[in-house]
């Protein structure tokens, strides 16, 4: 099996983020990780990969300093890796950064394509499905189990309320992958020294930006929550208070 | 008093690093993966079951085949199914450890600076071939004899022999302070040679004696205080034979002892970092969390701020130092006596920092259900083992003024 995982770089769980001085976006001065699903993703296409043989490139769109999940991620064992590089990815819309996704891999034919099923810091769980939308192909996403069958691929899907959803579907096909499907590995200390040596191919900005659309979705504003702690104190008669609780819970807090 | 507001809820947030100076950005991406695949082992593997082993004195072997595997031992050498890390990686690597812990940092320095460096330096191919593949994966472990009951910082003296008879040599002798003895498969033992035609009377060279010779006993040093996470032993070898052939051939006198204790060393000096970063991390935490005084996070009083902001100025300088010592080492351009300033600095600094974080800790400082403790009590060993504090002094003095002043 052929498969393409796209990962993505966010700023790590629980680092204090500051916002950037437009309020658009966070300080850029944050430590960096792979976004959890696609650590997900990552391992999955690995696990397939051991079982059926074949092959696993690792993508990711963003400025340099995203090269360290490509790195991260060949150090587990994917084969080659291809690093939309430059700032401007990092800013692109789930539906840009799916054609630009797309650009770069026009031609390269994967049996199976994983990505996580959102990202840790935009979240918008749109990108997986927009590739495939954009590559002509079906997808499937929250997926907590993948079997290949004869034909394609046998699936179990994470519903709401604890029901899950088995599926059969064609490759090839992308899939979103949900935390926790299996137990990521640990990059190796000579996986590491061997990830230098595996091939990664890099796509400019120049080679992509025809293909990208006007943007759909920008952040105009972002801002911390003000605190707006209020204390109101009903004074009076402890019938009378009660009452005017019961109105001000009513009428103005809407809580009853 | 004991009044835990939920304070030990800190406990609960993973171990993110601390960097005050951009650190980070002193490294390259081989360099961070391989820390940050150490810290996720150790945060995985190690922190949930750490105070159990240090209560009950026991050295978590469970988690060897992993590490193993993961490449940790000899992560430093090239070849022989090593990793074949930069001397940086190597460090980060032990930096984590021990933020885990100084004892299992301790295994995994004598597996890889004290046993598979000297084969890798000093063995044979054959030497090489059989025990570095298997210590690797850690099938096989290892332990150092080079200190004796009665010769520490001046293991000139020893008095282990080992004579030759024909075709074998017969060891005898006491080695103290092993880390490992009791659970290695072999030693490293450093002896005096006589009777060798090859070997200057009663010079110092290393062998390898596989622990099951009839003759070679090992006992575990029981009641210690310090490395409880670890096996401490002593080594007793009454007319142990061994094969010439398990001589290391390139050892050459007890500088080819003290060059492992310097590879050992350096990994010290990274540890004391990851120790030192515990124990503020701790206190960080631990001082934003706990109120006293009008309701207010003890963080917000001055003498706590002093504590903290000396605890990461000294690990900010700690951590350049050492990592200017592995940038000097990978171009073979480390000496002794840089290795002595790191280790000497960074273990002091350490156990400084854990001293401070017990009191930013108060009565919930000398509880397991933090690590300040057992780190403090762990680095006592640190400051004594490889070089104590005070030798390293005087290698820096007569680095300086040439004058040998021990």
């Amino acid at each position: 099996m052929k498969i393409l995982v796209c990962i993505k770089q966010v700023p790590q769980k629980d680092a204090p983020l500051r916002l950037n001085e437009q309020g658009t976006w966070i300080r850029d001065d944050v430590s960096w990780e792979t976004n959890e699903p696609d650590a997900y993703a990552l391992e999955e296409a690995l696990r397939q990969k051991e079982k059926h043989g074949g092959e696993v490139t690792a993508l990711t769109a963003g400025p340099a300093r995203a090269a360290q999940v490509l790195r991260e991620a060949l150090a587990k064992g994917a084969d080659r890796a291809i690093h939309l590089e430059d700032d401007r990815f990092a800013q692109l819309d789930a539906g840009n950064t799916a054609r630009a996704m797309a650009a770069a891999i026009a031609g390269e034919n994967f049996d199976l394509i994983v990505t996580g099923l959102q990202s840790d810091d935009f979240g918008a769980a749109q990108t997986g499905v927009l590739l495939a939308e954009i590559l002509g192909i079906p997808h499937a996403t929250i997926i907590i189990g993948i079997e290949k069958a004869e034909n394609g691929l046998k699936l179990k899907r994470e519903l709401e309320a604890g029901h899950y959803q088995y599926i059969e579907m064609p490759m090839p096909a992308v899939l979103t992958i949900q935390s926790g499907i299996n137990k990521l590995r640990y990059a190796t200390l000579i996986g590491i020294k061997q990830a230098k040596t595996k091939p990664m191919r890099k796509v400019a900005w120049a080679e992509i930006e025809g293909k990208l659309s006007p943007h759909m979705q920008k952040i105009e504003k972002l801002y911390v929550p003000g605190s707006q702690k209020q204390t109101k104190k009903i004074e009076g008669p402890a019938a009378q208070a009660a009452k005017e609780l019961v109105e001000y819970l009513k009428n103005e807090a809407r809580a009853l | 008093m004991m009044d835990g507001f939920g304070e030990n809820l800190i406990m609960a947030f993973p171990f993110q690093g601390v960097d005050f100076v951009g650190f980070d950005s002193l490294l390259n991406d081989d360099e961070r993966l391989s820390r940050d695949t150490a810290r996720q082992f150790i945060e995985d593997n190690l922190i949930p079951v750490i105070e159990e082993c240090n209560r009950e004195g026991r050295f978590p072997r469970e988690l060897v085949p992993q590490m193993g595997q993961l490449g940790f031992f000899g992560a430093n050498l090239q070849g022989y199914g090593c990793a074949g890390m930069s001397n940086e990686e190597y460090g980060l690597v032990m930096q984590e450890f021990e933020r885990g812990d100084s004892g299992v940092r301790s295994f995994v320095s004598v597996q890889s600076a004290l046993v598979m460096y000297p084969i890798h330096a000093f063995g044979s191919e054959e030497q090489k071939d059989y025990w570095l593949p298997k210590m690797a994966t850690g099938e096989k472990l290892g332990c150092f004899g080079l200190t004796e009951p009665d010769f520490g910082s001046n293991p000139g003296g020893m008095r282990t022999r080992a004579d030759k008879s024909g075709d074998e040599y017969v060891l005898n002798g006491e080695k103290m302070w092993i880390t490992s003895g009791t659970i290695a498969d072999v030693s490293v033992v450093w002896a005096r040679v006589y009777g060798d035609p090859d070997t200057k009377e009663g010079q110092v060279r290393g062998f390898l004696v596989e622990n099951d010779r009839p003759g070679f006993s090992a006992y575990d040093v029981h009641g210690k205080w310090s490395l409880r996470a670890s096996v401490t032993s002593g080594l007793s070898l009454q007319d142990v034979r061994v094969p010439a052939k398990n001589l290391l051939p390139k050892s050459d006198g007890l500088k080819s002892a003290l060059s492992c204790l310097s590879q050992a060393r350096y990994g010290i000096a990274w540890g004391a970092v990851g120790a030192a970063m515990s124990c503020y991390d701790t206190a960080l935490r631990y001082s934003l969390l706990r109120k006293q005084f009008h309701d207010k996070p003890i963080a917000s009083h001055q003498l706590v701020q002093d504590k903290l902001a000396w605890m990461i100025t000294e690990i900010s300088k700690a951590q350049l130092l050492v990592l200017q010592v592995g940038r000097l080492k990978d171009q073979n351009k480390a000496e002794f006596q840089h290795i002595s300033m790191a280790k000497r600095n960074n273990v002091w600094m350490a156990l400084e920092c854990a001293r401070l974080a017990r009191d930013v800790l108060g009565a919930n400082g000398i509880t397991d259900d933090y690590p300040v403790m057992r780190h403090m009590m762990n680095l006592e060993s640190v400051k004594t083992y490889e070089g104590t504090h005070d030798i390293h002094t005087l290698i820096i003095g007569q680095s300086v003024t040439g004058i040998p002043a021990y």
